[in-house]
């Protein structure tokens, strides 16, 4: 029962991932058209019909499939064919530990919302996307171009320095939640705390006051951990290597960096490979920071079991699953939003730039974030015992 | 299942192994071969139920210092030359050789002698928790003069670099 389970989310998960990379392209275009107040893509049309610009992804991928694929001469031919398929792997692999719902019981069946659920969940996602540097990396080699190599040298330099600031930030989340599994991670985050329990437990409130029992915050961890979200988006940015941390593909000064001698589909795989991560990194920030697939002062469980008696335990399942995915998507396209007006809103950094940010302010930023953690843990321990 | 797995990550791995020392041809594709190796090594890791050792594995020796070795090579530019010298010293050529073909045939012999069966462990085995309580309880002394050696280690990097540049 449960490999089949995990067949069907296998499937709608490579069905929903990789619409997305097309529609990305519609959203980044008419994005930006609204933020520079444009109107952006409307040409493209079948029969007259525009839909918003929506059929431009489709003219996009006829025209990359029809590309003429180049190879130059004195490339590493090898190299040059599978580079983008390494860049582009990882991204669609790094989606298997991310649960976009809980555990759901109906009719008999037992349905994990999550195609992988690893006791390592988080690590397996670095892990992965510390092999994507390669796909970059190589591009800009086997392309037998001085302009690729450079960006070659720049990516290979970004993705190492801020890989390390990437595992350290989230250290302290893990401290407090004890747990790499994302969906223990989801789970949790469902609790809630009283902002102002501390009042009644040293003795200045009277104990079950009305107002210190209503005031409760949920555990999410960018409540719990504020800075340490806003380091992990800043390095996941950077690691996906768009602006404003495109430095390795500076159309200004190294004309596109390490993906110069691609065309047609392997250069857009290297767009897909981007805008993949766009969705993986808000899916994993959305898993980590922001309560997963719960809604904020909803606990699971307590929900089903009230939904039971009116609809049905399958139907209160069902019920539940559905709502799940929905919330999980919607905590995800902000994300995706926000992600974009950074990218339109801020200019390229320059080189030391990028790389002071990442060893200068990211890294000693997270060192301190770890102790201040770890006291933070034990003066809670200290008081509650 | 496991073991066709087995033999596919091991032969990779040592394929991959040859490589490393057998394409003179070009420092890069060594260095790949030496990813490959690493990432073989991570399966086999993961066989044996290590998965955390696994996917470090993966993070640290594949996904950061290969890297670092492929950024050294594109930075000098190496292309072809080779490892300077190698075809000069037949003696060291002939002593690695004869100790290759000598671990070999101790391990062959090893392996003959019986053959393990697949191990059993015990629940949470390989698990982060299992590993950061081993790390923590039983070895924390190792755990600590480790993490005093990389620092020391950081900071020489760290004088070294300053004295060239002034």
């Amino acid at each position: 029962m449960a490999t089949s389970t995990v067949w069907v989310s296998i499937f709608l998960f490579a069905l929903v991932l990789l619409a997305f990379a097309p529609i990305m392209t519609w959203v980044e275009r008419k994005q930006s058209a609204l933020m520079q107040d444009r109107i952006g893509a409307n040409r493209a049309s079948i029969l007259g019909f525009k839909a918003l610009g929506l059929i431009h992804p489709l003219a996009d991928v006829i025209k990359m499939i029809t590309k003429e694929d180049t190879i130059p001469t004195g490339a590493h031919r090898f190299l040059h064919f599978v580079s983008p398929f390494i860049a582009v792997a990882p991204a669609i692999i790094s989606f298997a530990v991310i649960p976009y719902g809980g555990t759901y019981e109906m009719w008999g069946a037992h349905v994990p919302l999550v195609v992988a659920d690893l006791d390592y969940g988080v690590l397996f996602v670095f892990a992965i996307g510390s092999i994507a540097t390669y796909g970059s990396m190589l591009a800009g080699w086997a392309g037998n171009n001085n302009f690729g190599m450079l960006g070659s040298i720049r990516v290979s330099a970004q993705m190492i320095s801020y890989e390390v600031a990437l595992g350290i930030t989230v250290v302290g989340l893990f401290m407090i939640f004890g747990t790499l599994r994302l969906t223990d991670l989801g789970v949790m985050q469902q609790e809630t705390f009283r902002l102002f329990g501390f009042l009644e437990h040293f003795g200045w409130v009277e104990a079950g006051t009305k107002w210190i029992e209503w005031i409760t915050i949920p555990m999410w961890g960018i409540v719990l951990q504020p800075l340490p979200f806003f380091m992990f988006l800043t390095a996941l940015m950077a690691e996906n290597k768009r602006a404003p941390f495109d430095t390795p593909e500076g159309e200004s000064e190294i004309v596109a960096g390490y993906f110069i001698e691609y065309s047609g589909m392997k250069f857009g795989l290297y767009m897909m490979g981007e805008w993949i991560e766009v969705v993986v990194i808000a899916a994993l920030l959305t898993a980590m920071f922001l309560g997963g697939w719960s809604l904020p002062w909803v606990n699971e469980a307590n929900m089903i079991a009230s939904w039971t008696p009116v609809l049905g335990e399958n139907m209160a399942n069902l019920a539940a699953m559905v709502l799940a995915v929905h919330v999980f998507l919607f905590k995800v396209i902000v994300l995706i939003w926000f992600q974009m007006l950074i990218r339109w809103s801020m200019p390229r950094f320059r080189y030391d730039q990028v790389m002071n940010l990442g060893w200068k302010i990211l890294l000693p930023l997270s060192l301190a974030n770890i102790v201040i953690t770890a006291l933070g843990i034990l003066i809670v321990q200290g008081v509650t015992s | 299942m496991r073991t066709a797995l087995f033999w596919i990550f091991s032969i990779a791995a040592v394929a991959s192994a040859l490589g490393v020392v057998g394409s003179l041809r070009s420092p890069i594709n060594s260095a790949l071969s030496l990813v490959v190796s690493m990432l073989a090594l991570a399966g086999l890791y993961v066989l044996l139920e290590a998965q955390f050792v696994g996917l470090i594995q993966v993070m640290v020796y594949a996904g950061a210092i290969v890297v670092l070795f492929l950024f050294v090579i594109m930075l000098l530019n190496l292309r072809g030359s080779g490892a300077a010298g190698a075809e000069s010293q037949p003696i060291a050529k002939a002593i690695g050789a004869l100790v290759a073909v000598a671990a070999t045939l101790w391990l062959a012999r090893t392996l003959a002698a019986g053959r393990a069966p697949w191990p059993d462990v015990e629940e949470g085995f390989g698990t982060t928790r299992a590993i950061g309580e081993a790390l923590y309880t039983d070895y924390v002394l190792s755990v600590q003069v480790a993490g005093v050696l990389l620092l020391a280690g950081i900071v020489a990097a760290v004088v070294l670099a300053k004295k060239k540049i002034d």
